[in-house]
């Protein structure tokens, strides 16, 4: 294993994306972030900016209105990272999933703007944020 | 003479490693303390250095409308200009009697470099966060160079007029600390409250604002240019506090167990700049720019004329 692999691992500095969620997940997200859950613990930082991102944490279900803005974000992300899907929205689109409006589940956009993306998932509406820790350690494992 | 020159060259470039690993103990000291202060447990002792090892594994993404070699080299030459002050000075600590009369000024004119640096770089970025932070960062060091500079002619003065760092900590270890005197406490925290400024944290991270700015003056950088500003952040982190002990409180001595009450001096201020940064909320640009160019300065002219009295 690589230094710079090991250090990915160490620090992982996440840029949260919402994706027309129901705001639920955002919430969760941001809870994870409080002193409570401690993520520094593990290296994880919120960062402004998406290129400063490993992670994109990315919730709710891809609708046609930020597809584009999604794309130019995800191009605009330094890589390596890893595309993290919070929430069954994200997931399988849940209720949303035939609504006229919506293009389709996380990977398979991500798939198509990058075929060879890390894609990841934490299921739940909305997961609690120990899942989401444990998603992200299991997935960083996986790297 | 060669020889010499080769020495010297190494010498420095140990010391400037030594400052940065310095340095990256300190960040560490300043999360796990911000941490605690929080309730939490805090990041590992690596993290610092996790951190660095990983942006320089990344992709270096170059925006598009940007120019692209000045956006590129800006941070280099940032940590040029950090790693030259901080070699100079730990020379002189290191020793005090091959120093060159005037090196307080050139160190002072070092440190503004990492500055300006990230100026030219986020004004090339093209990005109109940069520009906001960018020029933000322009107001902020003309607001707290002023008082810094009447800080440092204040302890030149204390000191007899000396302008060499080996002179001034040598002078303290005979007449005692600087900072054991009306001016010198005066001094002391308006050092601290320009540190701040410097190194961008709390009531004064205004270029950087995570929360407005999206990380302002770095918005565009990713991967190794990056990790060198994170370096020369990191190296700063370091020198600021040093250059404080070795103005006011007698410098740092290597010999046996002195260097360990060097270390202490040390601490204590980068334990005092985290207190600050983590009490304190982000103030505006402008309160910033009133609060140094009003009541600091005020305070830097009375302590010069305070230790024109010799107070
Ligand atoms: S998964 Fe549930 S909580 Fe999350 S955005 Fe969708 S509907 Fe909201």
């Amino acid at each position: 294993m690589s230094l710079t692999r090991w250090a990915l691992k160490k620090s992982p500095w996440v840029y949260h994306v919402a994706l027309s969620p129901c705001n639920n997940c955002d919430i969760e997200i941001l809870d994870l972030l409080t002193p409570r859950f401690d993520v520094e613990r593990f290296g994880i930082k919120l960062v402004g900016s998406p290129r400063h991102a490993d992670a994109l944490l990315v919730s709710g279900s891809v609708n046609r209105h930020v597809l584009p803005r999604f794309i130019e974000l995800y191009k605009q992300t330094a890589k390596p990272c890893v595309v993290f899907g919070i929430g069954s929205c994200a997931l399988s689109m849940t209720m949303f999933r035939d609504s006229y409006n919506t293009v389709g589940p996380l990977d398979k956009v991500v798939k198509e703007i990058d075929p060879n993306a890390i894609i990841a998932y934490v299921p739940g509406c909305p997961p609690k944020p120990e899942a989401m820790i444990l998603g992200v350690v299991k997935a960083l494992q996986t790297l | 003479m060669a020889v010499q020159g080769i020495l010297t060259v190494i010498k420095f470039v140990v010391i400037a490693i030594a400052i940065l690993v310095l340095g990256l103990i300190t960040s560490w000291i300043d999360r796990k303390v911000t941490a605690r202060i929080q309730a939490r447990v805090g990041p590992p002792w690596f993290q610092p250095i996790a951190d660095i090892l990983k942006l320089l594994g990344k992709e270096t993404l170059v925006p598009e409308g940007a120019g692209r070699n000045v956006f590129l080299y800006a941070p280099v030459i940032g940590l040029a200009g950090m790693a030259l002050a901080a070699a100079l000075l730990g020379n002189a600590l290191i020793s005090p009697e091959v120093g060159f009369v005037g090196d307080v000024v050139v160190l002072v004119y070092l440190l503004v470099i990492p500055a300006i640096a990230l100026i030219i770089g986020a004004s090339a970025s093209g990005n109109p966060m940069a520009a906001v932070g960018a020029s933000r960062e322009m107001k902020l060091i003309l607001g707290y160079e002023l008082p810094y500079l009447i800080v440092i002619a204040t302890v030149i003065y204390k000191t007899g007029f000396t302008l060499k760092l080996g002179d001034i900590v040598e002078t303290q270890a005979l007449d005692g600390w600087n900072l054991w005197s009306i001016s010198g406490v005066i001094g002391f925290f308006i050092l601290l409250l320009s540190a701040q400024a410097k190194l961008g944290l709390v009531p004064f991270d205004i270029p950087e604002a995570d929360q407005e700015l999206m990380g302002g003056v770095i918005t565009e950088y990713s991967g190794p240019p990056l990790a060198l500003i994170r370096i020369t952040k990191t190296m700063l982190l370091a020198v600021l506090p040093l250059l404080m002990v070795t103005l006011l409180m007698g410098g740092v001595q290597f010999e046996g167990l002195s260097i360990l009450w060097g270390f202490l001096k040390y601490l204590v201020i980068v334990v005092l700049i985290v207190l600050i940064r983590n009490t304190n909320p982000r103030v505006r640009i402008d309160q910033a720019l009133k609060f140094f160019w009003g009541p600091v300065t005020a305070l830097s002219i009375i302590a010069f004329i305070l230790a024109y009295w010799g107070l």
